[in-house]
């Protein structure tokens, strides 16, 4: 795989579409776009027509080739950029985005002939988009390392991505606050029990990728650490809200 | 403030370093703690970034961004660890 060389973009919005009640699938086409691996991310730059800017970063949903690029925005209520891209951005609309930016929290398909540990995935609600990445990358790669997802979100309409997920096998759910009818457990948070019982045990070494607001991810890592697994082998990804 | 972590460091300081940043391993010259710049805590406002020592607290570095220049201290690292690439290799590895 090459090197992409991160840069200052000219995209434009091709598509938007409500991803869950709070949040908008944003659909770029990035001429210049070099691809980009699955977990990355981009900053997106707004100017005002004062000149003021705000830069933030989101996750990229998409991997790979190619100059299509697909953002999943969850809007942050009193937030500075994410209220104008989910409520206010429309096809046509041209920003700035730079990237792809970050090679700690990616994953790349392993070498052939290679016998890869398992991969665990923890996402803690809009936490998924860049692990969506990952496992689309999976897919795509035809890759047999065996991935599995752990999902904690709020209720079932505010599952992002669920056609790519519907397509994944090994993803199991966690609703904090409303569950589907019939689910057998009861609404509530992720415990150091849920990961004991539903993630890939510390025996089988699997490397593990944490995204999600920063208690939940601190939360997460600081269990599997107590469960056993070492701190080399998990990867995190925070963010805040704005 | 709620701090983020090292990740939203690679796009202030991609274009000032030959590589991503974010993957060397940085020693605290507080505590001696050796971990990707990935895993610091970041705290971000419209000042900039401090970056501090996830196992200590101390202050690792400073990044102020304005429109004309980038400005870092990195008062707090006493070595920075970066990993040779070839031509032929990819800047990315799989944990």
């Amino acid at each position: 795989m090459s090197r992409r060389p991160a840069s200052w973009h000219a995209a434009t919005v091709i598509a938007v579409a409500p991803e869950t009640p709070t949040a908008r699938r944003i659909t770029l086409d990035v001429p210049t776009w070099p691809g980009n691996d699955a977990g990355s991310h981009l900053d997106v730059r707004l100017t005002a027509p004062d000149g003021y800017q705000a830069q933030r970063s989101y996750s990229v949903a998409s991997a790979g080739e190619g100059t299509t690029v697909v953002l999943g925005v969850d809007e942050v209520p009193d937030g500075e950029v994410s209220p104008f891209l989910v409520e206010d951005l429309a096809v046509g609309d041209r920003i700035e985005v730079h990237g792809p930016l970050g090679a700690f929290f990616v994953w790349t398909p392993p070498a052939p002939g290679s016998t890869p540990a398992p991969v665990q995935l923890i996402a803690g609600g809009s936490g998924v988009v860049p692990l969506v990445a990952m496992l689309s990358a999976h897919r795509a790669a035809g890759d047999a390392t065996e991935f599995r997802l752990l999902y904690s979100v709020r209720a079932p309409a505010d599952v992002f991505f669920r056609a790519e997920l519907d397509a994944s096998t090994g993803v199991e759910y966690v609703f904090t606050r409303e569950a589907p009818d019939g689910w057998a457990t009861p609404p509530g948070r992720v415990t150091r029990e849920t990961l004991r019982t539903l993630t890939v045990p510390p025996e089988r070494e699997p490397r593990i990728y944490v995204c999600g607001p920063t208690p939940f991810v601190e939360a997460v890592a600081n269990w599997l650490v107590e469960l056993g697994h070492p701190t080399a082998n998990i990867r995190t990804e925070r963010f805040g809200g704005s | 403030m709620q701090h983020l972590d090292g990740n939203v460091l690679a796009g202030p300081l991609a274009g000032l370093f030959a590589f991503d940043v974010t993957t060397a391993s940085a020693r605290c010259a507080g505590c001696g703690e050796l971990a990707m710049l990935a895993q610091a805590m970041v705290y971000a406002d419209a000042m900039g970034y401090v970056a501090r020592c996830a196992s200590c607290d101390a202050v690792l570095a400073t990044v102020v961004v304005e429109s004309e220049r980038t400005w870092i201290s990195l008062q707090g690292l006493s070595a920075l660890e970066v990993p040779v690439l070839r031509e032929d290799e990819a800047p990315a590895r799989t944990l």
